[in-house]
């Protein structure tokens, strides 16, 4: 159950792009043809979902005050009296260390599906370069660090965080692929119709983006937070 | 090539390049925290910190770095800024901080930053670079107050806090509260890279403008040799068709 209302939440009623203003770029650059579209939300969901399964794992080896830290660890076996809570370098290195992760997995996957799957890779390549600097894709990891870890709590269990974690990442793509279909749709048919010229291109998207979270703006109540 | 001073860089970031509504870069951040002028005013200090830091320092160590780990070392330097910024805003302004959320952190990922690190800073001396900066920095500025105060007079009807119109039964004016949810942002964005395309379209045809003068007679005297060799032509067609159709028939 909690699962689902993640999931509903961050497709319909959080969506990443029409009401949390993430990964616009993309979305207004990419979305001009539907085959496109599909290609760049496909990615999208694949990098989101690792990179919350990723930075999930950092945030508890690197980042978190837990017994889990290893630095925390190494610096026990010397000193006896080291607290977890002395490790506490969330706000220090968080954006460093979650950017690169990020950059560093980009480029992994890139390679991976380079040499293992020819499909895959005419499918999505092009779009992966793009994905480094999506901020949906830092978005959701961060979001994620605040919001299942901070709710945690002492002794909660850890594998539930790291499951809505990763949830959310996935669901978080699913969104941003929807947002991404249906706004190129619309795009295709904008090619044909008679709007002013001034409007032509990114303005008369942007006009259409607003009728469309104007839409989701109706979901806002199925579920509550 | 042109000759660059530091202002002429720092003035060409504020207009002519302005990297929201002419590059169409960065637009998240625009869109997200523009509820109220003062969280974008502070928005945009925070990015202006970020991209004057990271210029400076990705110009003085471009040399330095080699070129394939070009985009990763950059990203260290702006995610330093960026935590730099991070933390001294949730140590002296904890409002604008929970205000902005998870928006500060996103400044690594704005694309103006890297953009002016990858097609600016690391090609140009430091100088110049800080002025790109500054300039890029103040062009953010003024679309975030232009984009934010519109935003904040109609959806709340109030400015930088203060309340601008009292509404009770006599008055009944109500604020357009969907100027501060997401369409509204996403409508008013729309209509102004709409008004900054027209202009840019009207100089463009007021500038054709003044050399049609010259142009005019110049182009009527090519379309009209151009007229008469179309015709001289189609009657020699015609006289040859003629001459063929006769000798067939003959």
């Amino acid at each position: 159950m909690v699962f689902i209302i993640i999931i509903i939440s961050a497709v319909l009623v959080n969506n990443y792009v029409l009401v949390r203003f993430l990964g616009l770029c993309p979305f207004i650059g990419v979305s001009r043809r539907m085959d496109t579209s599909v290609g760049m939300g496909m990615a999208v969901i694949f990098v989101m979902t690792l990179a919350s399964v990723v930075t999930w794992i950092i945030q508890l080896l690197v980042l978190s005050p837990t017994e889990y830290n290893l630095l925390y660890q190494v610096a026990h076996l010397f000193w006896k009296d080291a607290k977890p809570s002395d490790f506490n370098l969330y706000p220090l290195l968080r954006t460093l260390l979650f950017i690169l992760a990020i950059a560093a997995l980009v480029q992994f996957i890139e390679m991976f599906i380079k040499k293992n799957s020819k499909a895959l890779y005419d499918a999505l390549g092009i779009y992966l370069p793009l994905i480094t600097t999506n901020c949906a894709v830092l978005g959701v990891t961060v979001l994620n660090s605040q919001v299942f870890w901070a709710n945690a709590g002492e002794g909660a269990p850890l594998n539930l965080s790291f499951l809505k974690a990763t949830v959310q990442g996935f669901a978080g793509g699913v969104g941003f692929m929807l947002a991404m279909l249906l706004m190129s749709g619309i795009r295709e048919r904008l090619e044909m119709a008679p709007i002013p010229k001034a409007l032509k291109g990114a303005p008369m998207a942007f006009i259409c983006t607003a009728l469309m979270a104007l839409a989701f703006g109706g979901f806002a109540g199925l579920v509550s937070e | 090539m042109e000759k660059r001073s530091f202002f002429g860089e720092l003035v060409r970031g504020i207009w002519k390049d302005n990297p929201t509504f002419v590059l169409m870069i960065g637009l998240c951040p625009v869109l997200a925290i523009t509820t109220s002028l003062k969280n974008g005013v502070g928005m945009a200090f925070a990015a202006t910190f970020v991209l004057v830091g990271s210029n400076l320092m990705i110009s003085a160590l471009a040399r330095f770095i080699p070129d394939g780990v070009r985009i990763p070392c950059f990203i260290v330097v702006i995610a330093a800024f960026t935590t730099i910024v991070e933390l001294v805003t949730a140590a002296y302004t904890p409002e604008l901080y929970k205000e902005l959320g998870i928006f500060i952190p996103l400044i690594v990922v704005n694309c103006i930053i890297l953009g002016r690190a990858e097609a600016y800073a690391s090609k140009n001396p430091i100088g110049l670079s800080i002025a790109d900066g500054i300039g890029e920095g103040l062009g953010f500025l003024l679309a975030l107050v232009i984009i934010s105060s519109i935003r904040e007079v109609l959806g709340a009807g109030s400015l930088w806090g203060y309340q601008l119109v009292r509404w009770n039964e006599v008055t009944a004016i109500k604020p357009a509260s969907i100027m501060v949810l997401p369409p509204g942002a996403f409508l008013l964005i729309g209509l102004l890279l709409g008004f900054f395309a027209w202009r840019k379209k009207r100089k463009a045809e007021k500038e054709t403008a003044q050399g049609y003068a010259f142009q005019e007679g110049i182009v009527a005297e090519i379309e009209s040799a151009e007229r008469a060799k179309e015709v001289a032509k189609k009657e020699k067609k015609e006289e040859k068709s003629e001459e063929s159709s006769g000798e067939s028939q003959a």
